[in-house]
């Protein structure tokens, strides 16, 4: 099981990593947030791997240890928050400058809408 | 009145003079004066003590661990000075109420003013030297302002800035010898580091402490060679030049070298670097002096020749030289804010400070003739003033230490002689002129007034030196040197005739006939080449900037991708290398079984992994890839004993998903092919190096047996939380802390996201949204009848299994974050299903709002437990009844879990509402509706629903 999940989150990060190293805004978030899935289930397994054992005190022991679960519960949130503004922050770039290129040595506008336009 | 209060007050009353100013000049500069005429009171009420020796104190703890501390203490020294600084200071704050112009922003002018005044008594009262590392800080800044307080003159501008930056400078490296001076002496306590002589001086790092505090020093006193910035400090109002160039500013360096004196002074290397820096800028300053043709600049230079003198009196490290150093510092305090208030006086009736367009003031300016003349022969050390004494003093000292401190000081005196004499003949004497910008006449009371009662203390000094100022030397001097006796020293005009009185005679003698030589010598210093230090210093200046931007432009060209590239290149290469260098032991933990559904998981979440590499150009398909992998990440939770993580993840996973489908309404569709195959395998290595390092990681460190301190929370969760789910107790109680700044960001990401659309709406990015509706394909059925109907007959189901999963979250799966999210989505269903306007309409609380009340509410729930004694967020928790429902348990967290559930919802909210906002500009020839849907039922008719243009 240790293995599955190191492959898992070696494999999130991997590709993560590949996606943020693209040109363009949108790829790099999407790699973004697949390195958040790979961080935060990082953290989580970092209190080791248990199965039926949920850190309810109401269930039988061995419980599995809570804090990375609560510290990763954040982390999952924070990460929403992050994606958020790195959104509206690629947008409003996009929006403003006609180019979703991640570079700014590129920045003069290639395709502008209206050009797409029909 | 304590000793925090004391440096508190002139920070305190620093906000009363804007508000004052409403009420008029005088209110305002009477609030000023009142501060520190209050914090001066303050002082001299410790006055008795002090003059018995004792030793004031005040001390907060501020952060022990740091050994920073708000530890105050006064002694005679720091008395000293900050009696000279209030004291002056209250004078300036009068002559300068009649000084500023009806133009100049008085209260700014008052606000910074005291903003240095207290950043100065700071400095003097500190105990802890990293205390007074940020008050010395604080009085770079604040001279800042001061000096550019004119900040539509250029040459405002250029001194302050030249100011901050030789003073900042010298600040950095005063920092850094004050961390290796506490180091030795193990506390950063200035009353303890005092008593360390030996250990301070025999240490290695005695060499490179006194050559940073030194370069502190010499900076902040415009000690050679960083005299430069002094003069050009010039062009702030006389005012500040008055206060900061004779009493306080300049004076802070000196004030360090007398307070550290005790542990650094008496070396071969504190001598030659003291003495000498003093004895050349004593000399050199009063040259050029000599040679200024404006009055402010012929000051100036005076203050760096008597600040030399100082340095250099400090310097010998003889007790006596250190008696007359501090009675010198007293002196020239006087004299020299009496003479740059003269200044400012010719300077405001004239409307010129040039020497030579002015001359014959004797007459038109009896009042201001007589006060500058006798600073000005108070200066030159013409008996019977104070300056006189001091400075016979000083030759004497010089005279005793070797020819070559005594030719040198009777030079400096000579030329300190002949600029004094200027100062008084070339301004007061010679025929009255009709060509003066102004008609220049004495100015009323208030502006003479404070100069007037100067020069009083110039000459009640002078005669009756030992009435006045004996006690008053002794206690400093003692202070200084940390001596219980002092050697014999005399404080009188008539010593007899001794060498010091012949080098003072024929200072006197030359100087005058330097004066009467003057036009030959001013033409010959013309006339002849020397640097201008200024030019200099902006040459410098630039080429360090131009390195720097070049450096700058070299390693940032805007190519982010490849930024990212090698830093994450570098950290494999770096992690690879050292686990190859390393011996890795393989842990011992046995791994789990592996199971079938654990398998058919593993095999899921791959599959759209590894797919999202090769598809991620579609970009619809690489959201559904994205979801698919979220979604399965949140089983995995629930299936590894996580159920709050999969809840969270799983709702999370939603909202992320809706945001990014809602951002790519409006960006391509298509990511288009730009990278060679050669850069996509590079990309590959460096993706798969990462992953590597990152698997591995995790895999060494699932096979070890865990240390760590999660047994605890388990442990306390029910008794110390009163909650059966330990990851909810640690969020709300145990770590309550953190998830308070975790929501505080989450609401800074909404309210930041709402900024920005804003921003993009009225800016250039508008336009091309408007651009867009042609380009948007539309949909025939805006809100399709079967999706308005069932979200609205969910509503209030989620609400219900919202308030639900908040409720049980202390016990069971759940709480405020999830709570949170789920009705963030049900509410979002209804944007969705029945468009922006509809819901919007029906909206009650604005999404800010409700981030605030969030926040608050956490916070408020923190700050309760403060009334009952406790820490913040301390909780508390009990059981109640309430029938016919059995009973419940209530704890405090749960208010705090309110706030969280509130912020969550208003923050994801927020950001959605507001990406919704731009699709409503992006297609403003679609109707709005604020019906429930496209179709209204009217009277049992069905018809078109009512719409109208935007």
């Amino acid at each position: 099981m240790e293995i599955l999940v190191a492959i898992i989150i070696g494999s999130l990060t991997a590709v993560g990593t590949y996606l943020m190293l693209r040109m363009r805004t949108f790829p790099v978030i999407v790699g973004l947030s697949l390195l958040a899935y790979a961080v935060n289930f990082f953290l989580f397994a970092s209190g080791r791997l248990m199965l039926n054992a949920p850190p309810l005190l109401y269930t039988d022991a061995p419980h599995t240890d809570a804090l990375p679960q609560a510290l990763t519960l954040t982390a999952i949130v924070i990460a929403f928050g992050m994606t958020a503004v790195a959104v509206i922050m690629a947008l409003a770039a996009y929006l403003n400058d006609g180019s979703d290129k991640l570079d700014m040595e590129n920045a003069a506008p290639e395709v502008t809408p209206e050009e797409r336009g029909q | 009145m304590s000793l925090a209060l004391i440096a508190a007050l002139p920070f305190l009353g620093a906000l009363l003079p804007g508000l004052m100013l409403r009420a008029g000049r005088n209110a305002c500069a009477t609030a000023t004066g009142a501060v520190t005429l209050l914090a001066l009171l303050g002082l001299l009420s410790h006055l008795p003590a002090v003059l018995r020796g004792e030793m004031v104190q005040a001390r907060f703890e501020w952060l022990p661990a740091l050994g920073l501390n708000a530890n105050f203490f006064l002694d005679g020294l720091g008395f000293m000075f900050a009696g000279l600084i209030l004291g002056i200071g209250l004078l300036i704050i009068i002559y300068a109420r009649f000084y500023l112009s009806k133009n100049d922003p008085m209260d700014q002018f008052y606000t910074y003013l005291l903003l240095f005044q207290g950043a100065m008594v700071g400095i003097v009262l500190s105990d802890n030297i990293l205390l007074l590392l940020i008050f010395w800080e604080l009085t770079s800044l604040s001279s800042f302002l001061l000096i550019g307080y004119w900040k539509h003159l250029p040459e405002g501008r250029q001194g302050a800035r030249m100011a901050l930056t030789v003073t900042g400078m010298g600040g950095l490296a005063l920092i850094g010898g004050m961390l290796i001076l506490g180091n030795i002496a193990g506390s950063y306590d200035l009353t303890v580091i005092l008593e360390n002589r030996e250990a301070i001086q025999e240490s290695d790092l005695y060499v490179p402490a006194l050559l940073l505090i030194l370069l502190g020093a010499f900076t902040k006193s415009a000690q050679f060679p960083f005299h430069f910035w002094l003069p050009h400090a010039m062009a702030a109002p006389t005012p500040v030049s008055a206060y900061l160039h004779s009493a306080t500013m300049v004076k802070a360096g000196l004030f360090l070298m007398a307070r550290l004196w005790p542990v650094l002074s008496g070396t071969d290397l504190w001598f030659y670097l003291v003495a000498g820096a003093g004895l050349i800028t004593m000399t050199l300053g009063a040259v050029i002096a000599l040679f200024k043709d404006d009055l402010k600049g012929l000051l100036a230079f005076s203050t760096v020749s008597h600040l030399g003198l100082i340095t250099m009196l400090l310097g010998m490290g003889t007790e006596v030289a250190a008696v007359v150093a501090v009675f010198h510092i007293i002196n020239h305090a006087t004299f020299k804010a009496a003479l740059f208030m003269t200044a400012g006086i010719i300077d405001h009736e004239a409307h010129t400070r040039d020497i030579k367009r002015l001359g014959g003031l004797r007459l038109l300016m009896p009042v201001t003739f007589i006060i500058g003349t006798i600073a000005a022969f108070s200066m030159a050390g013409l008996p019977p003033f104070n300056g006189f004494l001091s400075k016979e003093m000083m030759l004497h000292e010089a005279a005793h230490t070797s020819t070559l401190f005594m030719v040198m000081a009777t030079v400096a005196a000579t030329f300190s002689v002949a600029y004094s004499l200027r100062f008084v003949f070339h301004v007061f004497f010679g025929p009255k002129r009709d060509d003066y910008p102004a008609k220049p006449h004495d100015p009323g009371f208030g502006m003479w007034a404070a100069p007037a009662l100067l020069v009083g203390l110039v000459i009640a000094i002078g005669l009756f030196p030992k009435t006045i100022v004996g006690a008053l030397v002794a206690t400093v001097s003692k202070a200084v040197t940390q001596a219980d006796e002092l050697p014999y020293y005399s404080l009188a005009l008539w010593h007899g005739v001794n060498a010091a009185l012949i080098m003072s005679i024929i200072a006197v003698a030359t100087g005058a006939v330097l004066l009467l030589l003057h036009k030959a010598l001013d033409r010959a210093w013309i006339a002849a080449p020397r640097p201008e230090a200024k030019a200099i210093f902006d040459a410098l200046l630039a080429a360090i900037t131009r390195t720097a931007t070049r450096v700058t432009d070299a390693l940032h060209d805007g190519a982010m991708s490849r930024y990212l590239a090698i830093f994450t290149a570098a950290c494999v290469v770096i992690v690879a290398g050292a686990f190859f260098t390393a011996d890795y032991v393989q842990g011992t933990r046995p791994m789990l079984p592996m199971t079938v559904p654990a398998l058919v998981g593993f095999v899921l979440i791959m599959v759209p992994t590894l797919a999202l590499a090769l598809l991620h150009r579609n970009r619809y398909l690489s959201l559904v890839l994205m979801g698919v992998v979220g979604l399965l990440l949140s089983v995995g939770f629930a299936y590894l004993s996580a159920p709050d993580l999969a809840m969270t993840q799983l709702s999370v996973e939603v909202v992320t998903i809706i945001l990014l489908l809602l951002a790519l309404y409006f960006l391509p569709k298509e990511t288009p092919v730009e990278s060679s195959p050669a850069r996509r395998w590079r990309d590959g290595v460096i993706g798969a190096g990462a992953g590597l390092g990152i698997g591995g990681l995790i895999y060494a460190l699932l096979r070890r047996e865990p240390d760590n301190i999660g047994w605890y929370f388990l442990e306390n969760s029910y008794t110390g939380g009163g909650g059966n789910n330990v990851v909810n107790v640690i969020l709300v109680d145990f770590r309550g802390f953190d998830t308070f700044g975790e929501i505080i960001v989450l609401g800074v990401a909404g309210i930041a996201i709402f900024a920005m659309v804003a921003a993009v709406l009225r800016g250039a990015g508008g336009k091309r949204l408007r651009a867009m509706a042609a380009e948007h394909v539309k949909i025939g059925d805006r809100h399709p009848l079967m999706m308005v109907v069932a979200t609205r007959a969910v509503l209030p189901i989620a609400l219900v299994v919202g308030v639900y999963i908040f409720w049980r979250g202390h016990s069971f799966p759940g709480g405020g974050f999830i709570a949170g999210l789920v009705v963030a989505v049900a509410v979002l269903m209804q944007y969705m299903a029945s468009g922006l306007e509809w819901a919007q309409a029906r909206q009650r609380v604005a999404y800010h709002g409700m981030i605030a009340v969030g926040i608050l509410t956490a916070a408020f729930t923190g700050i309760a437990s403060w009334f009952f004694g406790y820490p913040f967020l301390k909780s508390t928790f009990g059981y109640v009844t309430i029938p016919p429902l059995s009973k419940f348990e209530v704890a405090s967290a749960m208010a705090f879990d309110v706030g969280v559930f509130l912020t969550v919802l208003g923050a994801v909210m927020l950001a959605l509402a507001e990406l919704s906002r731009m699709g409503r500009v992006s297609d403003p020839d679609v109707p709005i509706n604020t019906d429930p849907m496209d179709i209204v039922t009217d009277g049992g008719a069905i018809r078109p629903a009512a719409t109208k243009d935007s």
